[in-house]
């Protein structure tokens, strides 16, 4: 017993294990590092020694001057920032609210409704565009932001309401009752009791709804493709292509792009790795 | 109003208690109303309603401007019409294609990094997965446009660095080529998605429970040896999981290749794929005048693939799969 722990724990296995970890992570943050740190660079040293750093000889900022000269980018940052910040509102308040009627009254159709939502887990609401631009054209929704926002709201929901009221599930019932003895209404006991006991849980559901709402291209262009709600992906998408021989701009633009996702990974990573591993085990 | 008074008057006869619930079980049914109504109405108005109308509208076809049902004649068009059904079998095949090759790297190499990443006591554990799962967080168009130009042969790095460990002679430009484009864009999908099934079996590996290892250790299978014979069954229902959602993901891609590629997912049409033939099959683009209608039924051959793996899965695969209980 001893000696199979001690075999399974040999420093060379260790080292051979950590030597294709840390292979893996080059290859991950290889590709992403280029891009950042040639942004940073002139011309001739992208092209000349593009594997180093910029050093004094080679720093330049002249992507980052015609990609901000354009004036537009801080718009595209504004225009995301205000689709994914409302859809996830959205997301998380009739989410909790569904995922609270469904966990914690028996009525009728409760079942038919859990399973109603469930199929929106399984089938992309992609699938559903062309009607759904004919409903925004109807509308007068085209090109405004509040489009968006309703579309990722449906986007979001299912799963919201899924993994929260599994949640709900396990706030507990005494707490509940004491409250409703003490005069609360069902309103209250939603808002002041249940909702801060599954804050974890709620965060774990922003991260996840948060990710694929700032990446997404395909409803922005199909959507809200006018220059004034174009979102920062579909921004970096074009400028990239009207720029596509200016190779300052087009790193620059990029690191732009990748930069505010990179900091709220790493602020959130734990919360998102956790939320993860806690549904899967589950 | 004479029978409003009588109400009135009779209302103190009844045992105040059952005033009191009956009136709870009313006011009871408003809540729920309320909490479920806005959830309902965006999830029903937005995603279930142009769904259904989106296999409507593959029942119809525009003639002369005005809508007229022509069953399934669009499927026909698309099946056997030499106009669509060349692009449609192609971007099916170059589908089935694309999940193949995600199935068979992704699911893989999510599975032997994170049987590495569980080793116990492993030091640096929340630096690799936090690493690992980085490319997972970037959107298509950064992933996309930054390896576009690592691998232009304008730029030169791929060349520079296969050079390094003396490869220079492989490089080709891969993503301009028609034989090996789509399996170029396939491994970049791969390399950003790998970070989801590595983190779900990363976690049901450490839902093993240790008296299962530890009674493995005891009859003496350690190592690789427990892996494949106690740990891999145990984690299987898990790769179930990830496979259905690569299978969806593939089948509803668009983005990775519409950025590096563009709406004619070139170079001439080889990596066209279900979701791309959509976009410009319904939006239009340089070639031909968007067709709605077209476009469901493109929709609807999706939907119905979709739901034919998600079936499959459920009842063929799941099912038939045990489920420890620890």
């Amino acid at each position: 017993m001893a000696a199979t722990a001690r075999a399974r724990a040999s420093p060379l296995n260790r080292g051979a294990i950590h030597v294709v970890l840390l292979l893996y992570a080059a290859l991950c943050l290889g590709p992403v590092l280029l891009v950042v740190v040639n942004s940073f660079k002139s011309r001739a040293a992208i092209f000349g020694a593009p594997l180093s750093l910029p050093g004094p000889a080679t720093f330049d900022l002249i992507g980052y001057r015609t990609v901000l000269g354009q004036g537009v980018f801080v718009n595209y940052f504004a225009n995301s920032l205000i689709v994914t910040v409302g859809s996830i509102a959205a997301v998380l308040l009739f989410g909790a609210m569904a995922a609270f009627a469904l966990s914690e009254y028996r009525f009728r159709g409760n079942t038919a409704l859990g399973l109603f939502l469930t199929l929106g887990v399984m089938v992309p609401i992609r699938l559903g565009t062309v009607a759904i631009l004919n409903l925004m054209v109807a509308a007068h929704l085209v090109n405004t932001h509040l489009a968006l926002i309703l579309i990722y709201t449906a986007q979001g929901l299912p799963i919201a309401v899924f993994i929260l009221s599994e949640f709900m599930q396990g706030v507990s019932k005494d707490l509940k009752d004491a409250g409703r003895i003490d005069g609360l209404s069902e309103y209250a006991i939603f808002l002041r009791l249940v909702l801060p006991l599954v804050r974890p849980a709620i965060a774990t559901v922003a991260v996840f709804t948060m990710i694929p709402i700032w990446n997404d291209l395909w409803f922005p262009l199909i959507v809200a493709p006018g220059e004034a709600t174009r979102t920062v992906t579909l921004g970096a998408q074009m400028f990239i292509g009207q720029f596509v021989t200016n190779w300052n701009a087009v790193l620059a633009a990029l690191t732009l792009a990748v930069l505010p996702v990179l900091v709220l990974y790493l602020i959130f990573s734990k919360q998102l790795i956790r939320g993860i591993t806690a549904g899967a085990v589950k | 109003m004479a029978q409003v008074e009588k109400l009135a008057a009779d209302l103190p006869l009844l045992p105040a208690a059952m005033v009191g619930a009956e009136a709870l079980a009313r006011a009871r049914r408003w809540h729920i109303l309320v909490f479920l109504a806005p959830a309902l109405l965006v999830y029903t108005v937005i995603m279930i309603l142009p769904l259904i109308d989106t296999l409507r509208l593959a029942l119809f076809r525009r003639v002369d401007g005005v809508p007229m049902f022509v069953g399934l004649d669009n499927f026909n068009i698309l099946f056997f019409d030499p106009r669509w059904s060349g692009h449609f079998w192609s971007a099916l095949g170059n589908n089935l294609y694309f999940f193949a090759f995600h199935m068979l790297l992704q699911n893989p190499i999510g599975v032997a990094l994170a049987a590495l990443l569980s080793v116990p006591r492993l030091r640096g554990q929340a630096f690799y997965r936090t690493v690992f799962f980085l490319p997972t967080m970037l959107s298509f168009v950064i992933v996309g446009f930054s390896w576009k130009v690592i691998l232009s042969p304008l730029w030169g790095v791929a060349p520079t660095l296969l050079g390094a460990i003396g490869l220079k002679s492989w490089f080709h430009p891969w993503l301009g080529q028609e034989a090996t484009a789509l399996t170029t864009l396939a491994l970049i999908s791969v390399w950003q998605y790998v970070g989801i099934p590595m983190m779900l079996i990363y976690a049901a590996l450490l839902g093993i429970p240790a008296e299962v290892t530890e009674a493995a250790e005891l009859d003496g299978v350690t190592g690789l040896a427990q892996f494949w014979k106690i740990k891999l069954p145990l984690i299987l229902p898990t790769i179930g999981i990830c496979s259905i959602l690569t299978f969806v993901g593939n089948f509803n891609a668009f983005d990775l290749i519409y950025t590096v590629q563009g709406a004619l997912a070139g170079p001439n049409f080889s990596t066209d794929i279900l979701g791309t033939f959509l976009f410009r099959t319904f939006f239009g683009n340089q070639l031909q005048l968007g067709d709605p209608n077209m476009g469901a039924a493109i929709a609807t051959m999706m939907f119905l693939i979709i739901l034919l793996g998600v079936s499959l899965y459920l009842f063929g695969i799941q099912r038939r799969m045990r489920r420890y209980q620890f």
